[in-house]
């Protein structure tokens, strides 16, 4: 029994450690982290500024939860609709454009519902809901997911509770994976499509791209000090000015993922 | 089945390679997990052999309820805790959220009621005779419940073994309340899952293997102290 006693004490010794040095809680979304894009941007911040950022990444519904709490200084999302109103509601200051990717409808390499040769996404959505085909929707609140029901909204379409209507809960890979399985068709961000059809080995293609109701752009801002009075506001504001700046816009525009592929461009106003 | 082998192969590489990085995330594991399980038992052998020497009323309901809460669902306690520890929750101003201290306090409360409801197996199918023995030699109220424990110690080990499982390879409540932040609250089971969403399977199956493997010594380390007792105890005779 004492034995047992000092091995735990022992572990409870290693357990205590400190954490110094100026940092920052980015809330954001697990596209940004997973395309790998902080990976590369963020170093090249942290050595110019001498703030280390860290990432917690999540939906886009729970990144702003997440900043409306308090739990983080500064959020790095894409749901233009949600953040505006985030911000007007005045949990958010200095809300700013950063950069921007696209989505893309991507269905079985058949096309069983076709879709291909239609311009615009709501008639692509519409041609779906009657072909029988499966649509695999994320079901879990991300930005993606928005954009998603934005479009059935447009549509005229009400998909929830149909048979052919799948919501997934997981992120975009997975939905993806889940898409493929069923044959069924999705709508995907052309970062996550383009780095996983390989890997995956999606039996898929994209049949619909271009539409400029499929822009999908990012926005960065802080949390409201008058809201949180703890938050780290001079540091937060660092990093929101760094990735509107000239050079922030440079590091985003390099950033390429390990397929080679550009995903995001910049276009900070 | 291809993923299989080559996610084994990865895992030999990642071991042999054994950047400074993977050694954070697998020592942050064993850190986080290690003190979970110390807490559980620090509280939970004396809960659980409470629970079964004393006689007090709604007894059984209150071991009922500490073996229901031995099925917590991970996410749940996550978020529960999410709520308590945010800033904006009745915690908050511990400022605990997104740090390790909060995956062990996640990880401390998945395991505890593991800990003190097996104890409380254990203790309670001690032969009664002991308890009759230790009376008729004089003991007291607290010397009796002594050997009453000591007699069941191995079910207390196997008890601390069943937390460390559960809470090794635990990942739906440290995601929440640590947010999985690279180089301060990513461990195995988190990067595994990362790894797993951005579509790396061999990558996220080697970290499942090096886990495991991790797993397996820990496991074979604490049924050697388990049975070195055991013969000890007979050597000593008592």
């Amino acid at each position: 029994m004492k034995r047992f006693l000092v091995v735990m004490m022992v572990v409870l010794c290693f357990t205590v450690s400190a954490f110094g040095a100026e940092r920052i809680r980015c809330a954001s979304t697990t596209s940004t982290q997973n395309s790998g894009l902080f990976d590369h941007i963020l170093p090249v911040f942290e050595k110019k500024a001498g703030i280390k950022v860290d990432v917690v990444a999540v939906g886009t519904g729970a990144a702003i939860e997440i900043g409306k709490r308090g739990d983080a200084d500064v959020l790095f999302v894409h749901a233009k609709e949600l953040e505006l109103k985030a911000v007007a509601e005045g949990f958010f200051i200095n809300r700013h454009d950063v950069m921007y990717n696209d989505f893309v409808i991507i269905g079985p390499s058949n096309d069983a519902a076709f879709v291909k040769g239609i311009k615009k996404a709501v008639d692509a959505f519409k041609k779906i809901s009657v072909s029988g085909s499966p649509f695999v929707s994320r079901g879990d609140k991300s930005g993606t997911h928005t954009k998603e029901l934005s479009l059935w909204k447009s549509a005229g379409i009400t998909p929830k509770g149909q048979a052919w209507y799948l919501e997934a809960g997981q992120g975009m890979a997975k939905t993806q994976r889940i898409a493929d399985e069923k044959r069924g068709y999705t709508l995907t961000d052309r970062g996550t499509w383009l780095a996983t059809v390989d890997k995956d080995k999606l039996d898929m293609k994209i049949v619909l791209e271009g539409d400029e109701i499929l822009f999908n752009q990012y926005g960065v801002m802080a949390v409201n000090p008058d809201k949180h009075k703890h938050v780290k506001i001079k540091e937060a504001m660092e990093f929101v000015n760094w990735l509107i700046s000239k050079d922030g816009q440079a590091a985003i525009a390099d950033f390429k993922n390990k397929n080679g592929n550009k995903l995001f461009y910049p276009n900070a106003k | 089945m291809e993923y299989i082998a080559s996610g084994f192969y990865h895992a030999l590489q990642l071991i042999l390679k054994l950047d400074s990085e993977l050694l954070g995330i697998i020592f942050l594991s064993l850190k986080v997990s290690g003190a979970a399980l110390v807490l559980a038992a620090l509280i939970g052998i004396p809960l659980g052999a409470l629970l079964s020497l004393k006689k007090f009323p709604m007894r059984s309901a209150a071991v009922s309820l500490l073996n229901t809460f031995m099925g917590l669902p991970p996410v749940v306690v996550g978020l529960f805790l999410y709520l308590l520890l945010s800033r904006s929750g009745s915690l908050g101003f511990m400022s605990l959220l997104y740090t390790p201290y909060a995956m062990m306090i996640a990880q401390t409360v998945l395991s505890l009621p593991i800990v003190a409801s097996l104890t409380y197996a254990a203790v309670s199918s001690v032969n009664p005779v002991i308890r009759m023995a230790a009376r008729t030699l004089g003991a007291n109220n607290y010397q009796t419940a002594v050997a009453i424990i000591r007699e069941a110690r191995m079910g207390i080990m196997a008890a601390v073994i069943a937390a460390f499982g559960r809470v090794i390879a635990e990942v739906g409540a440290i995601l929440i309340v640590g947010g999985n932040i690279a180089g301060l609250t990513r461990v195995m089971t988190t990067a595994i899952a990362m790894e797993t969403d951005k579509g790396n399977f061999e990558l996220a199956l080697a970290l499942g293997i090096i886990l495991l493997s991790l797993s397996l010594l820990i496991n074979t380390a604490l049924h050697l102290i388990q049975n070195n007792k055991d013969v000890r105890s007979q050597i000593e005779g008592d």
